[in-house]
């Protein structure tokens, strides 16, 4: 079937331009902070950002640069001149690009503006605990570590105290570094607009329930930005609200991601940013949609344990919680969850040289899904954002034998 | 030396001295990493056995680990799910870096060992709040053992346990100072074999031995300096005993090393006054650490320059283990502060298996006659 170039159009997001826009906005109110007098804050992608919001502090999110970086195919580049400064290369790509970046002031939007003070939360992975660390000896700034205990069967209770010691602690911290009193009404109300985002982007997610599928794990990675980098913002509410009617009326319309979905798929790790246009076309070509993901779910997963009437207690264990910070175990209940709510016929795995917690266990998440499940899987081997990792033409035999496997299965 | 052998024995054929132990009747609880709480296995009554990995080929790991996984995680899973572990009761998994801790679920998910632990410990040591943690986390562990296994841990049994591990540890500290101050006294796989060994041995018997060997090499005339470059070794471990030869061989001497087999094994005592496990706890906040944990942002730097003067070292040898990323993270700013000072230093990256005897040999003279 070919596609005319109406149908492209319809299929075009209307939403896009406006996501856009504020992101536009907001990097442009993040490099001029030091004109406005507000202060800067870097953290990672599963940090409590609530708190900075609540502090007008700027959020930025070397994690979501690194993502510009691999879209905009600066990855190579940046990793090799990290390379250069003695960073090994098989380190994570994105610690790579972004410390390199830091040090030329390149890549994407010329660099990110200086931190006046960092935030790791080491929810996701040692790596930025490293990161995190050579960072803050480069702009000699001070680090925030919020340390949360790694849920292998359980979140303990010596956990639970522990890192509820450490939000108050997170808190001085901050008002430390502004000298200004932490405004904890203010905070109850970011922690319900960052519950109301979080929903609202499962909701957004969850369109792809039907069938065909009104967005692909593409699009959401795409859409992500702002669940990750301004939760807790009303900006992100409006955005998502929207976003989710134009989903909704795809659906009505039936308009679908992909022209022809025959085959439904689930996607585990973080993109491959620098390949995200070629491997959704290749999909596409076998009539095969992504539509879910288990990276794009982890911003909404801990709803289940936050309060918004307790937000900085529920946040504890929301945050601690996190996907990458559970077991092998943990992660095949998530995923076999995934496979059955959005119906999928295969699952692809990116075993990403980048992110040892997502990558390691993955062969014995994919033995659970073949077993429980018995649906197809391959795996898609790269570094997320260098480039040079990345085998096109072993990725393209790969992904044809699985796509026949599948259609031999389904007919 | 003669005194060594039983040291020598249980470094280079470990299974056979476990195998023995076992006959007699001790339960053995293998471990990963130098933050594992071993006095508190210890005084539980159980033999604690830190594991190494097999250098050998790695074949059923390969199911579960990707190629771009540490040597030492891929081999110690690959020596469990082929038998060679079959003589552990259990095996205790302390929080360390990215890798051990998936190692953790995998190891749980698919081996059967009688005992099992997790002890999630805490990624940074400088706060109170992680202090308390810290305590909280081996009381756990204690309970765990006991409740698991069916025993009582006495604090009699504690202290006991503090007592023998701050006289190994101690010891083994003097020998080091022993052999900086003399580095002939001792061949550097001497020292390997007397670490190795003091981790894999009934530790009574090592309390015993070690001070033993202390007296011994008092009493022995110190051999003549031969004026051999003296190196410091910094990185995870080395189970390479041919690395000291090698490196001997080429005219240089390891005169102290920043190892988890090495001093990070035995920097720092216990304290004997009050609670044992708040003390265990403590120890560990004080003594030189890993790079997967937090102190400051500059205190593996600051102590490697302190361990270069005093050890009046010529240069530093980073070994690092390939895919280990909190070593490699820490690689270029340890290798600038080094620099600063004018320290020379040079980077091996080692799999399993160390490069040719040759080729290393080459480097290593290359960088001695640059020192």
């Amino acid at each position: 079937m070919t596609e005319t170039d109406t149908d492209k159009k319809s299929r075009k997001m209307q939403s896009v331009g406006r996501m856009k826009e504020i992101m536009t906005g907001y990097y442009i109110d993040a490099k001029t902070a030091g004109q406005t007098g507000r202060k800067v804050a870097w953290i990672t992608s599963g940090g409590p950002v609530e708190p900075l919001i609540a502090m007008d502090i700027i959020p930025v999110y070397p994690e979501n640069y690194g993502a510009m970086i691999g879209a905009s195919k600066m990855g190579a580049d940046l990793c090799a001149r990290a390379e250069a400064m003695g960073y090994s290369s098989d380190l994570c790509s994105y610690a790579r690009a972004d410390i390199a970046s830091s040090l030329i002031d390149g890549g994407p939007i010329g660099g990110l503006p200086r931190p006046d003070m960092l935030v790791c939360c080491n929810n996701i992975c040692g790596t930025v605990l490293k990161w995190y660390e050579v960072q803050a000896r480069y702009y000699d700034a001070p680090l925030f570590i919020l340390d949360t205990p790694f849920c292998h069967t359980e979140y303990t209770d010596e956990a639970k105290k522990y890192v509820r010691r450490q939000i108050m602690e997170y808190i001085a911290f901050l008002e430390e570094a502004t000298k200004k009193k932490f405004d904890y009404d203010r905070m109850k109300e970011v922690g319900r607009i960052s519950i109301e985002g979080q929903r609202l982007w499962q909701a957004v997610l969850d369109t792809a329930i039907n069938r065909p599928s009104p967005m692909t794990c593409f699009d959401a990675f795409f859409h992500l930005a702002l669940i990750v980098t301004l939760r807790g913002t009303p900006v992100t509410v409006d955005y998502y609200r929207s976003l989710l009617a134009e989903m909704e009326q795809r659906v009505a319309d039936g308009i679908s991601a992909i022209p022809n979905e025959k085959y439904r798929l689930l996607w585990d790790n973080l993109p491959i940013w620098y390949r995200m246009r070629w491997l959704s076309e290749k999909f596409a070509a076998h009539d095969a949609c992504l539509v879910a993901d288990t990276y794009t779910t982890a911003w909404c997963m801990s709803l289940r344990y936050m309060d918004e009437n307790n937000f900085l207690d529920s946040m504890a264990e929301g945050y601690t919680k996190s996907y990458l910070n559970i077991g092998v175990d943990e992660m095949i209940k998530i995923v076999l969850e995934m496979v059955d709510k959005y119906d999928v016929d295969g699952f692809v795995m990116h075993s990403n040289r980048s992110c040892k917690p997502y990558s390691l266990g993955q062969y014995d998440i994919q033995r659970a899904v073949q077993r429980e499940r018995g649906i197809p899987s391959v795996t898609i081997e790269s570094h997320m954002v260098d480039e040079r990792s990345f085998s096109e033409s072993q990725t393209e035999t790969r992904i044809d034998a699985f796509m026949e496997m599948i259609g031999q299965k389904k007919g | 030396m003669d005194m060594l052998q039983d040291f020598y024995e249980a470094a280079l054929d470990t299974e056979r001295y476990i195998s023995n132990l076992k006959g007699r009747g001790k339960r053995i609880i293998g471990y990963l990493c130098s933050y594992t709480p071993e006095e508190i296995i210890f005084a539980a009554g159980l033999h604690p056995l830190r594991l190494f990995g097999t250098k050998g080929a790695v074949t059923l790991a390969d199911a579960h680990m990707q190629s771009y996984t540490c040597s030492l995680a891929r081999g110690i899973l690959e020596d469990a799910l082929a038998g060679r572990l079959d003589f552990l009761d259990g095996a205790v998994f302390p929080h360390t870096c990215d890798t051990i801790q998936r190692l953790s679920d995998i190891w749980r998910l698919n081996t059967r060992f009688p005992f099992f632990a997790d002890v999630v410990l805490p990624v940074k040591l400088d706060t109170e709040s992680a202090r308390q943690y810290m305590e909280d986390v081996l009381r756990r562990f204690k309970n765990d053992l006991e409740g698991n296994l069916k025993l009582k841990i006495s604090d009699a049994a504690l202290e006991r346990a503090v007592e023998t591990y701050n006289r190994i540890r101690n010891c083994l500290g003097i020998l080091y100072k022993l052999r900086s101050a003399h580095p002939e006294i001792l061949a550097g796989d001497d020292i390997y074999a007397i670490v190795k060994g003091s981790m894999i041995m009934d530790r009574e018997y090592v309390a015993e031995r070690l001070p033993a060997l202390i007296e011994t090499l008092h009493e022995t005339e110190p051999v003549e300096d031969s004026g051999k470059k003296r190196i410091i070794l910094s990185g995870s471990i080395c189970d390479q005993p041919a690395l000291y030869t090698i490196f001997e061989k080429a005219g240089g001497v390891i005169v102290w090393d920043d190892l988890c087999t090495g001093s990070r094994y035995f920097d720092g005592s216990i304290s004997t006054e009050g609670d044992p496990i708040a003390a265990i706890a403590n120890r560990y906040l004080e003594r030189s650490i890993c790079p997967a944990k937090h102190l400051s942002n500059t205190i593996r730097g600051e102590r490697l320059i302190d361990l270069v003067r005093d050890h009046r070292a010529d240069g530093v040898v980073f070994l690092l283990m390939k895919f280990c990323d909190p070593h490699d993270f820490d690689y270029p700013y340890l290798k600038s502060f080094l620099d600063k000072e004018g320290v020379p230093s040079m980077l091996l990256e080692i799999e399993d298996q160390l490069p040719s005897e040759g080729q290393l040999l080459t480097r290593f003279e290359t960088f001695i006659h640059m020192v």
